[in-house]
């Protein structure tokens, strides 16, 4: 029997073994073409991947248009110079001799920058011309409005204003100090809405691009069948059959992403014209921003990233279902 | 050494139906042997049970030193490596060359390119079909695919080579041709064992020949 085996080994019938070295190359060698042949198959049937692809492009978009937006309105809010102002309500029995008074002292307070008062009859007046309740004033008997004074603080980082607040709140004729930055934090709640909603639309539409690539590897898969059962015969490993597959959903990840970038830049040039409108408007010197590198960069490692796990778990399962019988 | 043992090997499918029934048999190193049987006697399930196409229900299979019965899922791709296979139905991929089609299992265990084309070429040779490398097999007869199929099994030279009915398309001579090309690798050493019903055929080679008769090993065991 030994005899037997060395014939075997001379006449060279043996196992051929790959080297260790030649086994990384040949690995290199295996990826690199399969990336080509799997970027070729998509090529061959241009009208069905270009489906695909506008699929996979517009669910990318979308929310890279989102983000776009919001990033936008981040910076516009950020850049806004904003005047807060301090409301002071006199009290009712502080005489308008004395308002009058008090809005040249504060004019000397080296913390403000201006100092406007609106005093009862003024107050009156406005209210008239902007108040729909306008004929209840004619009930009272007198005047029920309070003199107010408005100041623009200098300083405008929020522990200061709260500290003027509080400074100007104890004066013994004003009755309450209202800062003014209500509109500023509704701004920076309705930004908080847009970024949440737009992490949502992202989710599912990340899912969706998982289930697109999922589903045309699904089908591919089907069509190859052949194939794979034949290369597991002749000794083919799970990895080895997978691959092609992997690398078809990075190339769809891709391309989908390239033309999302394409559909981003399109829209954001189709609002441009009237947001730069809008800016003017608000005497601003804002303009609007594009994806960017930064946004380009990571909008394609997302459609890679989602293209690859995408056939990653489609292809698993579906993979140990084909077996030879 | 032996290179194949079947120690009490009994396959039940899922409805059923009994394939195998405690088969026993050992096939040595370098030998050359034939199975043959009626058509359902369980020729292609006892070589799906060597491809680990299938598992045994109960009993030992051993392929060279490897019980297959504990070998896992993912060991069963390099198993198959060790082994050339020649289908009944050829196997062949009609979207490549016949080339091509060689060339996959070394492909498959990585081998260089102008190694592997060396190999595939004198693979070719061996079955007289260099001249038609580039063809697509579906132009080719269905003899010539067959052949094609041998060149696959043997591109590797794996120490054990089944076939499953190899001349089952071919006219005599052809069958004839086929059989001493097997018999020419069991010459330098490869261990082979086919699958077929050609009763005049198995006569003419002398070989030891197994007999399956409902599952059960009549006769060669």
């Amino acid at each position: 029997m030994a005899e037997k085996s060395n014939t075997v080994a001379r006449r060279g019938a043996q196992v051929h073994r790959v080297s260790q070295r030649n086994r990384l190359s040949s690995w290199l060698r295996h990826h690199l073409s399969v990336a080509l042949t799997s970027l070729q198959r998509i090529l061959r049937t241009p009208l069905a991947s270009f489906m695909t692809l506008a699929v996979l492009a517009i669910a990318l978009a979308l929310p890279s248009f989102m983000w776009t937006v919001v990033h936008n309105v981040q910076q516009f809010a950020a850049g806004w110079d904003t005047h807060p102002r301090i409301s002071l309500y006199l009290h009712q029995q502080v005489s308008d001799e004395r308002a009058e008074q008090m809005s040249l002292e504060l004019m000397l307070h080296p913390g403000l920058s201006g100092v406007e008062l609106i005093d009862r009859d003024k107050g009156l007046q406005d209210f008239a011309r902007y108040s729909e309740f306008a004929n209840l004033i004619s009930l009272f008997e007198r005047n029920p409005l309070p003199a107010v004074i408005l100041v623009l603080p200098t300083d405008h980082t929020l522990l200061a204003l709260q500290g003027l607040q509080q400074e100007l709140s104890v004066l013994p004729e004003v009755q309450e100090a209202q800062l003014d930055l209500e509109w500023l934090q509704r701004l920076g709640a309705y930004l908080n809405v847009l970024e949440r909603f737009t992490w949502v639309v992202s989710g599912l539409l990340a899912l969706a691009v998982l289930l697109i690539v999922g589903n045309t590897l699904r089908m591919t898969l089907e069509s190859r069948r052949d194939e794979i059962i034949v290369t597991k015969l002749v000794g083919a490993t799970d990895a080895w059959v997978r691959r092609p597959f992997l690398y078809t959903g990075f190339w769809l990840g891709l391309c989908g992403a390239i033309l999302a970038s394409v559909l981003v830049f399109l829209a954001m040039e189709m609002i441009r014209a009237p947001v730069d409108r809008l800016a003017q408007l608000y005497m601003s010197s804002f303009s609007l921003q594009g994806l960017g590198a930064q946004g380009l960069t990571t909008l394609i490692a997302i459609g890679v990233a989602l293209g690859w796990l995408g056939a990653f778990v489609s292809t698993g399962r579906h993979l140990r279902e084909i077996e030879p019988s | 050494m032996a290179e194949i043992r079947f120690t009490n090997v009994g396959k039940r499918y899922a409805e059923g139906h009994d394939a195998l029934i405690g088969v026993d048999f050992t096939l040595e190193s370098g030998e050359m042997a034939f199975l043959t049987g009626h058509s359902g006697a369980g020729k292609s399930t006892l070589l799906k049970l060597i491809m680990l196409m299938e598992r045994p229900s109960r009993g030992q299979v051993w392929v060279g030193d490897q019980e297959l019965n504990v070998l896992p899922r993912h060991q069963i791709a390099w198993h198959r490596r060790r082994i050339g296979v020649v289908f009944q139905n050829h196997q062949l991929l009609f979207d490549r060359s016949v080339f091509d089609n060689v060339a996959l299992p070394l492909q498959i265990a990585g081998y260089d390119p102008q190694d592997a084309a060396r190999r595939v070429r004198a693979a070719l040779d061996k079955v007289g079909l260099l001249m038609r490398e580039k063809q697509n097999p579906i132009t080719l007869s269905s003899g010539e695919q067959q052949r094609v199929g041998i060149a696959r099994a043997i591109v590797h030279k794996p120490k054990l080579l089944l076939a499953d009915e190899p001349t089952g398309n071919l006219d005599p001579q052809l069958s004839e041709d086929v059989m001493r090309l097997f018999e020419q690798f069991n010459r330098i050493g490869t261990t082979v064992l086919i699958a077929s019903h050609d009763l005049s055929l198995i006569n003419r080679m002398q070989r030891r020949t197994l007999v399956l008769r409902g599952g059960r090993l009549v006769s060669g065991g």
